[in-house]
């Protein structure tokens, strides 16, 4: 068994760590480094409670291994707020009421950050084909969609970026 | 005490949920979040048969894994009397098996090691020698004469397969409306099967047990729906004294019925740091959940209704076989074994009925009562809307005219069915009607008829559904022994803050805002000053806890209940400082005021400082109060749904066009978790109509044990619900509420069910069994000369 | 849920994975998008004594059309196919495919190499390479070799035709000439599934409607991706018309060879390929006419 010295940004914080090849991304944060905001759901990368980006990328982070995030750039639902000041995302969860038990709300905002990321005005389906690697059992998704909708405009109005016709922020 | 409704401050507002604000920081404080100093992990050695005897189990290449510290197998509990437990349904069950295994995935042997990464390689490496015995899985098969006996170590008090038989209703009655019905009525009858399915919450099972060999007190961080209950039962099954148990149930990802049964985890993982007094945390994989964990459903159901040709009904007659897998576990009051299944005569106005149900083992996992049933409601009200539609449809009859025209009547509350239940209230055809105007029934009709003729389909479904909740009456609703009331503890300080405990257990459900709702309106305070706490047994007090939907009904009233308390012991106190009597003030949210004189008046906050700093000397001091409520009745919140499917003839796929839910569950404390609700329970009823099932193959391997092929739905499978609301108050409930969390899951299945059958009722279809898979209608096409590409 | 221990080896250039191949040989596995090989370690299905990351060869991810070929490096995303204005425009069954794969937050890290090479007869990219005409190309100790897709997989489910020492490292696809077009239409339980059928068709078409070239493979209907050559050969020379399509699909459903399973019984799934046949080669029709049935 091989042991690995990594070194991994997460929310803006270098943590450096020596880590067996095969603990998963998801414990090394979760035990490990006591982030515990990712959560585990499946074990078949079905569920998405696991959601985080790596390097602006929505990974499943029980499918990848610590050693892999070396060098990389993590963002977990505890760096979405910043200053205080909640993300968009997390005031329209809270806003749209997207959330009961809150079990998948983490995973599920961060699969919602980069749809929007890649997608600043997302249509109803395009929302539901973004959140369709995470399951929620509480809440049905409508509320859910709403959320996302309700972080694009404020993002969107928030960045005055000027909105032309045909422009689809592809 | 009348169901006075106060609509300020708090009730009926779409108030934001308290909660959130630490969930959508990623600061729940789930069971796997608990991290301890020491903490020890477990894992478990599981049977990948279905039925064997264990010949030998082989330890020692476990304990020389690095990290493992310990394997406890069924001898070694055995040795302290704990291999086997006691079920909710009086039945025992393994906890560690002894001599064989009952079901694939049952637990065998408990590894504890330092790390989970140890653990699981220490399972890895147990060696379980097992001889492999005749499995059975059909339970029609478990009757035989000839199956082998499942369960020989209580072969002296059940002799064969059978668990029970259970009958209630007037058999004679029934039978001869059945005779009449036989020479100049209508008889309908059909085969249901309901199929098992799992509650699957999105956060598995899973506790840190924490015993502390210097003071002898063990914690139990777990996930459990109802803490108190499990305390008591830790102590009665362990011999722990009680009060050196604390159960806590912090934040739960979810429930749904899952987390009411006591697991094998649970008491190894006690057992366990009993033994090395360190914590020690068990956590289930998903592929354990789904396998091992309390399943729900599984009911082979042969229904009959007798009727007039006018479609009036008559009689309806059930009889039901329940595969209750290898253990009674099904988590259900005592008294009712088969739950409250016999609500199936639903919302119309049966003479007579009768039921019977007999329950069998099988090589399967434990459980029956889970995924948001309301203690069997679903498998009732399913039944009952499916040969609904099946009785108009052989008429030729309209499905929602049959429902009218069957309807029990408003003026008939509170209505006392065949079946010997009291109805509290109802208006179902107010329901059905603001449906149909929603959906647009008679347009949707007129397309359909359309669009048969140029050989499309498309199809109605109706679910008019009666629900039962909020058990119950403790003279007849216990659970292991422990009536079912509720209650609520209020702590008004002394600068008019209030902090108020319950003993109900969210796991989603929202109380934290909805249960402060129930007090700021009360109080005449806003929810923002009242924070409400549940989950911790030392300082909750005692509650049967969530499921069922019965927090609202049950523990809702004891808040309300005890907030009146201390609302009457602040009237005396305003009586004292304003020099009045009692009966000379009026209340208005917030403030008692002397009659005639508005200006004089003190706030509640003024009367919290004053009741410990300026008491009436008749008083005790201080402003708490605390309630026990035994509800005399159960509530019955109801709906209609209507849904609208459109069939692939190409693929069999079945694409849910609209759907449309009105619920009525009386007095609504907050909108937007009541729609939250409604919203996640049609998820949860779409699910099994068209894709979960948890089935096993004839050896009693599990099929779908695992999240790639139990099929929960995404965003893209589940449509855009469609709420709209009645509202007709419980009468017998302080604040007029009954309850809404399994309504929908409760209602829905079978509205889409009933518009699949209706796109093809032309053809002759009467009926399809869930879950409605593309094969399943294409089949059916291809059988009709209906398919095509 | 948690893997058996192994070595890990990051390979950092296409030479450095070779020569770790040669090294290590059948104890080894490359890991790139992982997202089928990290699951089998996680159920202990599979115990590779080293895995070789191969993640940060970013020369390897490439989208670039040039000299009538279309280039897909080998560790090109499923995501950033489905993103591909290029993609979209000319190859528009490649984002069929694509964006069918698994789900969204898996597709970012899925790649298209992987896909082929782990040769899951229900992935979704064998069947669609198949209808292209494909071919891929494969480096390891001997050097570089272009393998045409229909012989790169073989009877056997999650074997192909690369040797222990190589990995892929591009896939190659004929560029669409004038009245082309192409679809994938893939029948699954849910959104993420692997398909109960899927069926990928390619037809070009000369001056006169009459097709030229016909491509058309079928997934998760045998052991091993299948390409549907009768049906294929059916159509040459014949206009693409309702009864052609239909001929077409019949012949397609008769080379399939389905097993029942949780996705349905063998009868269901071979008619499905005739299903989705029907359908694939219309919306190819429409795309090779510029008509509006199909993106």
């Amino acid at each position: 068994m091989s042991k690995h010295h990594i070194s991994v940004t997460i929310n803006g914080t270098v943590y450096e760590d020596d880590v067996d090849s095969r603990t998963l991304l998801v414990h090394w944060i979760r035990d490990g480094l006591h982030l515990t905001g990712t959560h585990i759901g499946c074990d078949t990368s079905s569920c998405g409670a696991c959601t985080i980006l790596v390097d602006g990328r929505a990974t499943k982070s029980c499918t990848m291994f610590a050693v892999q995030a070396n060098g990389r750039e993590i963002m977990t639902v505890e760096g979405l707020e910043k200053d205080g000041k909640l993300h968009p995302i997390q005031e329209g969860f809270h806003q749209e009421h997207a959330l009961q038990c809150g079990y998948c709300t983490p995973g599920m905002m961060m699969a919602g950050v980069a749809l929007l990321q890649r997608n600043p005005h997302p249509s109803e389906r395009d929302i539901r084909v973004g959140i369709s690697g995470n399951l929620c059992r509480c809440t049905g998704y409508v509320n859910i969609v709403k959320a996302i909708q309700y972080a694009a405009e404020k993002m969107r109005a928030s960045e005055q970026v000027p909105v032309s016709a045909g422009e689809g922020g592809e | 005490m009348a169901s006075e409704v106060h609509t300020h401050h708090g009730l009926g507002e779409a108030y934001k949920r308290k909660e959130d604000a630490r969930f959508i920081r990623g600061q729940g404080n789930y069971v796997d979040d608990v991290q301890l100093p020491g903490m020890l992990y477990g894992d478990i050695v599981r049977s990948p048969y279905a039925h064997a005897l264990i010949k030998n189990i082989d330890t020692s290449n476990a304990l020389k894994v690095p990290g493992v510290l310990a394997v406890i197998t069924g001898k070694d509990l055995d040795a302290a009397g704990l291999a086997w437990m006691p079920t909710l349904s009086g039945d025992t069950e393994a906890v560690l098996a002894l001599d064989r295994v009952h079901y694939q995935m049952q637990e065998v042997a408990f590894v504890v090691a330092t790390s989970r990464y140890a653990a699981a390689d220490g399972v890895a490496a147990v060696e379980v020698d097992y001889e492999p015995l005749p499995v059975v899985v059909d339970p029609k098969k478990a009757l035989d004469p000839d199956a082998p006996l499942l369960r020989p170590d209580k072969k002296d008090r059940q002799p064969t397969n059978q668990i029970y038989h259970w009958e209630t209703g007037d058999r004679a009655a029934t039978d001869a409306a059945f005779a009449e019905a036989q020479a100049s009525g209508v008889i309908v009858s059909q085969d249901v099967y309901i199929p098992r399915i799992h509650p699957a919450p999105i956060e598995t099972c899973g506790c840190v047990a924490d015993y502390h060999s210097a003071t002898g007190k063990l914690t139990v961080w777990m996930t459990s729906q109802a803490p108190h209950a499990h305390r008591t039962l830790f102590a009665i099954v362990s011999g722990l004294p009680e009060h050196r148990i604390r159960i806590i149930s912090p934040d739960v990802g979810g429930g749904f019925g899952n987390k009411v049964p006591i697991y094998p985890g649970y008491v190894c993982a006690v057992v366990a740091s009993l033994k090395t007094g360190k914590p020690v945390k068990w956590i289930e994989d998903r592929s354990e959940n789904l396998a091992s964990t309390g399943f729900a459903r599984d009911y082979h159901i042969h229904a009959e209704i007798a009727a007039d040709k006018d479609g009036t009904v008559k009689a309806l007659r059930v009889h039901t076989l329940a595969d209750h897998g290898a253990f009674d576990a099904a988590a259900q009051p005592t008294k009712f074994p088969a739950g409250l299944f016999h609500i199936c005569t639903g919302s119309y106005d049966f003479k007579h009925a009768f039921v019977d149900v007999d329950a069998v083992h099988t090589n399967k996992a434990p459980g029956g009562i889970a995924y948001r049933c309301s203690f069997r409601v679903t498998e009732a009200s399913y039944l009952i809307e499916r040969m609904m539609d099946t009785l108009a449809h052989n008429l030729g009859k309209d499905p929602a005219w049959i429902r009218m025209h069957n309807f029990i009547k408003p003026e008939a509350f509170p209505y006392r069915s065949a079946l010997n239940w009291t109805y509290d209230s109802g208006n179902y055809e107010g329901a059905l009607r603001l449906a149909m105007e929603k959906i647009d029934y008679d347009a949707l009709r007129r397309e359909q008829a359309e669009k048969r003729a140029r050989g499309e389909l498309m199809g109605i479904g109706i679910s008019s559904f009666t629900e039962i909740v909020g058990a119950g009456p403790g003279k007849h609703f216990d659970i292991a022994g422990i009536q079912m009331f509720d209650s609520c503890e209020i702590r008004v300080h002394p600068t008019g803050k209030v902090l108020a405990r319950i003993g109900v257990q969210t796991q989603g459900q929202g109380h934290e805002t909805t249960f402060a709702q129930i007090i700021a309106a009360e109080l005449g305070m806003s929810p923002d000053d009242v924070d409400v706490e549940h989950g911790d047994t030392d300082t909750a007090p005692y509650g049967l806890g969530t499921y069922a939907s019965r927090s609202t009904p049950v523990a809702g009233a004891a808040t309300a209940l005890a907030a009146r308390k201390v609302r009457d012991k602040a009237k005396k106190i305003a009586a004292y400082l304003l020099e009045v009597g009692e009966d000379d003030l009026e209340w208005e949210p917030g403030r008692f005021y002397v009659k005639g004189s508005p200006g004089k008046g003190k706030t509640i906050q003024e009367l919290a400082f004053a009741a410990y700093t300026n008491c009436p000397p008749f008083l005790e001091p201080g402003l708490e109060a605390v309630n026990y409520y035994d509800p005399p009745n159960l509530t019955y919140p109801f709906g209609s749904y209507i849904c609208v499917v459109d069939i692939d003839r190409g693929t069999g796929e079945v694409h849910i066009r609209r759907f449309v839910a009105v619920d009525d569950c009386g007095t609504v404390i907050n909108p937007m978790v009541v729609e939250g609700q409604i919203h996640g329970g049609l998820t949860q009823g779409l699910a099994p109509a068209l894709y979960e099932e948890l089935s096993y193959d004839e050896n009693g391997n599990v099929l779908g044990g695992n999240f790639q092929d139990y099929l929960i739905p995404t965003a893209m499978e589940t449509p855009s619900w469609e709420l709209g609301r009645t509202v007709t108050p419980s009468p017998h409930h302080p604040i007029g509420a009954k309850g809404v969390g399994e309504s929908p899951t409760v209602g829905a299945p079978q509205a889409i069910v009933n518009a699949v059958v209706d796109a093809l009722a032309h053809v002759g279809v009467r009926h399809i069994d869930i879950p409605i898979t593309p094969w399943k209608v294409w089949n059916i096409l291809k059988e009709k000369g209906l398919a095509v590409d | 849920m948690i893997p058996g221990s192994f070595d890990y080896v990051v390979a950092n250039s296409v030479p450095e994975a070779v020569a770790l191949l040669q090294q290590h040989g059948d104890d080894a596995k490359i890991l790139a998008g992982g997202h089928s090989l990290i699951p089998l370690l996680r159920f202990r299905l599979a115990a590779p004594a080293v895995l070789i990351d191969i993640n940060r060869i970013s020369e390897l991810e490439y989208i670039q059309e040039s000299d009538g070929v279309l280039h897909i490096g080998a560790l090109t995303r499923e995501a950033a196919l489905d993103d591909s204005e290029l993609i979209g425009e000319r190859y528009p069954i490649l984002r069929d495919t694509a964006s069918g794969v698994a789900d969204p937050v898996v597709r970012n890290w899925a790649t298209v190499g992987g896909n082929l090479a782990h040769a899951d007869p229900a992935n979704d990219h064998p069947a669609t390479m198949l209808a292209l005409g494909a071919s891929v190309v494969a480096e390891g100790s001997g050097g570089r070799r272009v393998i045409p897709i229909d012989e790169f997989f073989t009877d056997a489910p999650f074997e192909t035709a690369l040797h222990a020492d190589e990995i892929l490292v591009e896939i190659r696809i004929p560029a669409p000439g004038e009245r082309s077009g192409g679809a994938y239409c893939k029948l699954e339980r849910k959104v993420g599934d692997y398909a109960i059928a899927g069926v990928a068709a390619c037809v070009t078409l000369d001056a006169n409607g009459l097709v030229t070239r016909a491509g058309i493979g079928l997934t998760n209907v045998g052991a091993h991706p299948i390409k549907a050559r009768a049906a294929e050969q059916a159509l040459i020379g014949k206009p693409l018309d309702e009864a052609n399509i239909q001929h077409a699909a019949d012949l397609a459903a008769a080379a399939a060879q389905p097993t029942s399973d949780i996705r349905g019984p063998a009868e269901y799934k071979r008619a499905m390929v005739h299903t989705l046949c029907v359908r694939a080669l219309r919306r190819a029709l429409a795309r090779a006419t510029g008509a509006t049935e199909g993106r």
